[in-house]
């Protein structure tokens, strides 16, 4: 880690060329050596801090006065760095019967702080959390006494991430985290808390400042996407394609378990949407033996976005891997234990983040945590779906680059389609379409859940609604039909639209056959389309011409009888 | 450690510190003779010298020491 005096040095360095950010930092102890540490670090990450120190235990002047440097600083960021000694002080000179109460009360009163300072300015806050003390007046007690010190820390420091959840813009930085990770007499030193209010000894610093400014990086968006894996040695102990499927250590064999953790951290990460891919020098069956037959691994095929075996050489691959998933390299994490692997990418690949990994395995995890790579300022459930979505998308990208031709790769897509009436379930999807389809509409009629649902019970129209899934995933509702039965036996679109994201799939050949092929049902003898040009829609201005209808007086005919279903790959798949 | 190595680390450290080759420290040294020697910077000397030289001054010793000869008593005294 780097130390504090090379951060005081790259703190008064030029910041020409980076990116800038402003930063408030208020604090009821001694700051400056935090806002030297900080400014320092975002140097090295490429942000030059703009920091406004409000003096020692300002908080409320700050916060309270309208016009104070504080809002005329206007920053992006609000940090707020409260030690755990005022705390206590605060703490005891409390009466001793309301001690029980004091986690609510403090709570209340920072989260009066944040609440403050979003109502003046656009900015987020950064909230620092309180470091761990027993101060050993109830010893192991306290943690079931609720008057006691231990007690109520434990108790703030839970209330504050609990309220910080409910707020959009507030991140609590884990400054905990740098304290059991540095032990409590490195993290804090008492003599320079006494000597000069510090709450944190010069040596936690830098871990304090690297967590503070990867918080900063990831709310203004630089988060890592994807990990790109090395297998032999990385994933594993040995080498597959020597050892074997029983040699190699994972699981209980030998010094497996290390490889087993690191694989159920990734999967971790996998499961809060960072994508996973494999990029190794082996042959691509050997590579995925262990996936398919090892019952100890932990990582399966299925979790990854990618996986890349062969024997070229790993910069190459990394950079089909990143063009595939269309993501920055600068989002992109590669974990090797081969350092002349990791060496040969860092100076072919730029942009790329490639740790430098410990010899031994068993630190694998406790060196990356340590990294602070993963932070993000959000997430949601839809955030793992969306990388479902993502990771079938390049599996799509990936198994049309293997097929001879575009008609091999939809054949081994094993498309299926459902052609149904509109129905209640559907009518906000249904409705949704209508109003967001721009580019594939034919007539871009927008209609609102209450016209779907009085077009479903009408006995003047047919409609359709479409979805379409393939082995690789499914794209839900895509494709809506109404259908008009006009007075002179002809059969009228008066809506068709799809979504672009199922484009060049034959989707909208399937929909055009079932047209007609409903026509023949119902006994018309003519389908007629129409295309109303919009700024967006010039995509389907040849799309009736293209599948067998022919144009006259400026709309399409197709006559029932005579039609030839165009060619498409998708199967129609009946409801049950 | 002689006397003049201790000088000598220290030489390094207050070089390191305020970012300058040309600082030399002695007996009489105060913080009035070095630029940007504030309170901030005696803290950042204080963990610099103690992690030198394996050694932790008191609380009384940071806030009372009048020169670097007197830093150097007490680094000779716990070496």
């Amino acid at each position: 880690m780097i130390d504090y005096t090379e951060l005081k040095k790259l703190s008064r360095s030029s910041a020409a060329g980076l990116k800038k950010i402003r930063l408030a930092i208020l604090g009821d102890c001694s700051t400056q050596h935090i806002t030297t540490a900080v400014k320092g670090f975002a140097i090295t990450r490429g942000i030059s801090a703009d920091v406004f120190e409000a003096d020692y235990n300002q908080i409320d002047a700050q916060i309270i006065d309208a016009g104070s440097e504080l809002y005329r600083h206007s920053p992006e960021f609000v940090l707020f760095v409260m030690c755990t000694e005022k705390l206590r002080e605060s703490f005891y000179m409390r009466d001793k019967d309301s001690r029980a109460g004091f986690a609510a009360d403090m709570t209340l009163k920072i989260t009066r702080y944040w609440d403050s300072v979003s109502a003046g300015m656009p900015a987020s806050v950064l909230q620092f959390s309180f470091p761990y003390i027993n101060d050993g007046v109830f010893g192991s007690f306290g943690l079931k006494e609720k008057s006691s010190f231990v007690y109520q820390l434990q108790l703030l420091n839970s209330m504050i991430s609990q309220e910080a959840s409910k707020r959009k813009n507030v991140f609590i930085i884990d400054i905990n985290a740098v304290q059991s990770r540095l032990g409590e007499d490195k993290f804090f030193d008492s003599k320079l808390y006494y000597i000069a209010k510090m709450p944190f000894s010069l040596e936690a610093l830098p871990y304090i400042a690297l967590r503070t400014v990867s918080v900063i990086a990831a709310v203004g968006g630089n988060i890592k996407k994807c990990v790109i894996l090395d297998l032999d040695n990385t994933l594993w102990g040995g080498v597959i394609g020597d050892d074997g499927l029983e040699g190699i250590r994972i699981g209980e064999l030998g010094t497996g378990r290390a490889f087993s953790d690191f694989q159920s951290w990734l999967r971790g990460l996998r499961e809060r949407g960072i994508l996973l891919a494999v990029c190794s020098k082996n042959n691509p069956e050997t590579a995925r033996l262990p996936f398919e037959k090892h019952p100890d691994m932990i990582l399966r095929l299925d979790d990854f976005a990618m996986f890349v075996a062969n024997w070229e050489d790993k910069a190459s691959n990394i950079v089909n891997i990143q063009q595939t998933l269309n993501i920055g390299m600068d989002s992109i994490v590669f974990i090797d234990d081969n350092p002349f692997e990791r060496d040969q990418v860092r100076s072919a690949v730029r942009d790329i983040t490639v740790p430098e990994m410990p010899e031994d395995p068993s630190y694998y995890v406790s060196f990356l945590k340590d990294l602070c790579l993963f932070e993000t300022a959000s997430f949601s459930e839809t955030d793992a779906g969306r990388t479902e979505m993502y990771r079938q998308e390049a599996q799509r990208t990936s198994l049309m680059a293997s097929y001879g031709s575009y008609d091999d790769y939809l054949m081994a897509l094993e498309m299926r389609a459902v052609s149904a009436e509109f129905d209640s379930f559907h009518y906000p999807r249904i409705a949704q379409l209508t109003q967001r389809s721009n580019q594939f509409n034919l007539r871009t009629v927008r209609y609102t859940e209450a016209q779907i649902e009085a077009l479903a019970h009408s006995d003047a129209h047919i409609t359709r609604y479409y979805c379409l899934r393939d082995r690789l995933g499914d794209h839900g509702l895509i494709a809506v039909v109404v259908l008009d039965r006009m007075p002179d036996g002809a059969l009228f679109i008066s809506e068709l639209l799809m979504s672009c994201r199922v484009l060049k799939r034959g989707m909208e050949e399937f929909i055009i056959n079932d047209i007609v092929s409903i026509a023949r049902k119902e006994g018309f003898e003519t389908v007629v389309g129409e295309y109303i040009p919009t700024p967006k829609n010039s995509m389907v201005a040849d799309l009736y011409t293209r599948l067998g209808f022919t144009e006259a007086d400026g709309r399409f005919y197709a006559n029932v009888s005579e039609f030839k279903n165009n060619k498409t790959f998708i199967q129609e798949e009946l409801l049950s | 450690m002689t006397r003049e190595e201790i000088f000598m680390a220290l030489d390094e450290i207050f070089q390191d510190e305020f970012d300058d080759d040309a600082i030399h420290v002695d007996e009489t040294t105060t913080a009035d003779d070095i630029d940007g020697w504030d309170s901030l910077e005696h803290i950042n000397l204080i963990v610099a010298v103690e992690r030198r030289f394996g050694m932790k001054f008191k609380m009384a010793e940071v806030t009372d020491m009048k020169n670097v000869g007197e830093m150097a008593d007490i680094i000779a005294e716990r070496i």
